[in-house]
């Protein structure tokens, strides 16, 4: 492989597991928190699986990599502008209803790419993706629920909603946004080009909004620069210094 | 068998690259022969004593359950003197896998297995079809409705009712829902189909 490609796949591969992480971060800041023990639960349980996708694509990331790096050194050891998560995922988490209206929409996206994904020319990919979208179906399943419930429920649960949807929709357009390493994974039959992804993105979120009853904002301005590392929002590096506060206060400390 | 110290800890891999297994344990003489293996052969045991002895270790956070039972162990086979056995995690990030590779470790060692490799494998990735019927018996046995692929159980574990209801998607471990009885109104685990 090329220096070059290698650097292409690595980049990809950091979007992937970045998102991940970043994610899994934030719904795990739930923990303890949640408004009822079962969606304490849940949340966990869908941070446990995002973390658990994260080691195997940081993990694959680190090997690409020359030298010995392994996936903890990719996640603990990076400040924010080598992160390529969107910034959809970094948001603070809102109340309860803004969690899930971003894990819907991030789901809804994953829902789309990760069945495609376990068709990867790269093996590893395939089978990263394969594993990865049997528990993404079960999150999409329960976050979209979630999202009509509380959009259709009562004036308080469908307000809060609305106001969720209308602070997250800018933040959806960065995730089909491509760029030359999209169309350098594209070429090489690793992953699809994200912008073939739209319509049915929008199929798939139209559907469930509708019947949630809310009503998804016109404009398609979209803020973005997370997936290119150009300009990440102030709160991944406030997340950063907690998720990263043991290995920088104690560096190479291990479990 | 708690607090086996390992020599040499075990190598997981991620099946492209063999790697070498500690091997450090001390030469096996004497009357301590494995099973069906004559004095003074190599002491070699066949997969399908490997396999038998698998069965015999429980799945750390459901001890009801074998680790075969729950279909993650995918394949055991010797490349050279190494013996090679092949995992598959349930859920990506399920706390329980790295205590599973030492629960496999343990136990082998414990036979007297000294080169050993575990290997990850994620594809094809684990299913709940891949879940013995025995299993599945000791599962409901022990409270935890097992998985059914209607997406729900199939009648409450504790009194045999149909008027089930589901609380919540996910429970007390990633491989778990949180479900009710309206009859007899008890909670119960449900092994989520995946």
């Amino acid at each position: 492989m090329a220096t070059s490609d290698k650097d292409m796949l690595v980049q990809f591969l950091l979007r992937m597991g970045d998102n991940s992480l970043i994610l899994g971060h934030r719904v795990s800041e739930w923990c303890g928190h949640a408004p009822v023990l079962e969606e304490d639960i849940a949340l966990a349980n869908t941070a446990l699986d995002l973390i658990g996708q994260t080691q195997f694509w940081l993990g694959y990331a680190a090997e690409v990599m020359d030298g010995d790096k392994t996936a903890d050194d990719v996640a603990f050891l990076r400040d924010v502008w080598n992160f390529r998560n969107i910034l959809l995922v970094e948001l603070p988490n809102g109340d309860f209803g803004q969690t899930l209206m971003r894990q819907f929409l991030f789901d809804a996206y994953q829902s789309i790419l990760l069945p495609r994904l376990s068709k990867s020319s790269d093996p590893r990919v395939a089978e990263i993706a394969e594993k990865a979208s049997k528990e993404c179906a079960y999150h999409v399943e329960r976050s979209a629920d979630t999202v009509v419930g509380l959009g259709d429920g009562t004036e308080e649960s469908h307000a809060r909603m609305q106001a969720a949807l209308d602070r997250l929709w800018p933040y959806v357009g960065e995730m089909f946004a491509s760029d030359d390493i999209d169309a350098a994974m594209a070429a090489a039959g690793i992953a699809p080009d994200p912008a073939s992804l739209r319509s049915e993105y929008d199929a798939l979120v139209g559907k469930v909004m509708a019947e949630a009853t809310l009503t998804i904002p016109q404009s398609d301005f979209a803020h973005k620069g997370g997936r290119s590392g150009k300009t990440h929002t102030e709160h991944l590096g406030h997340l950063l210094t907690q998720m990263q506060w043991l290995q920088r206060a104690y560096p190479g400390a291990s479990w | 068998m708690a607090a086996t110290r390992l020599s040499g800890g075990v190598v997981v891999t991620d099946g492209q690259r063999p790697t070498e297994g500690g091997g450090e344990a001390p030469s096996r003489r004497g009357g301590r022969g494995l099973p069906g293996v004559p004095p003074g052969e190599t002491l070699r045991p066949s997969t399908d004593t490997i396999w038998t002895w698998l069965d015999a270790v429980p799945d750390p956070e459901i001890p009801v359950i074998s680790l075969t039972d729950l279909g993650i162990i995918r394949d055991v086979a010797y490349e050279g003197d190494t013996l090679i056995v092949t995992v598959t995690p349930t859920y990506s990030g399920c706390p329980a896998t790295s205590i599973i590779n030492l629960d496999i470790e343990t136990a082998l060692r414990g036979h007297g297995i000294e080169q050993l490799e575990l290997r990850r494998q994620l594809s094809p990735a684990w299913t709940t079809d891949w879940m013995t019927q025995s299993g599945r018996d000791k599962l409901e046995a022990y409270g935890i409705a097992p998985p059914q692929p209607a997406g729900g159980p199939e009648k409450c574990p504790h009194c045999g009712s149909q008027a089930v209801e589901k609380m919540s998607q996910f429970g007390s471990t990633p491989c778990k829902a949180q479900w009710r009885c309206t009859a007899c109104l008890e909670p119960f685990d449900y092994f989520k189909c995946i």
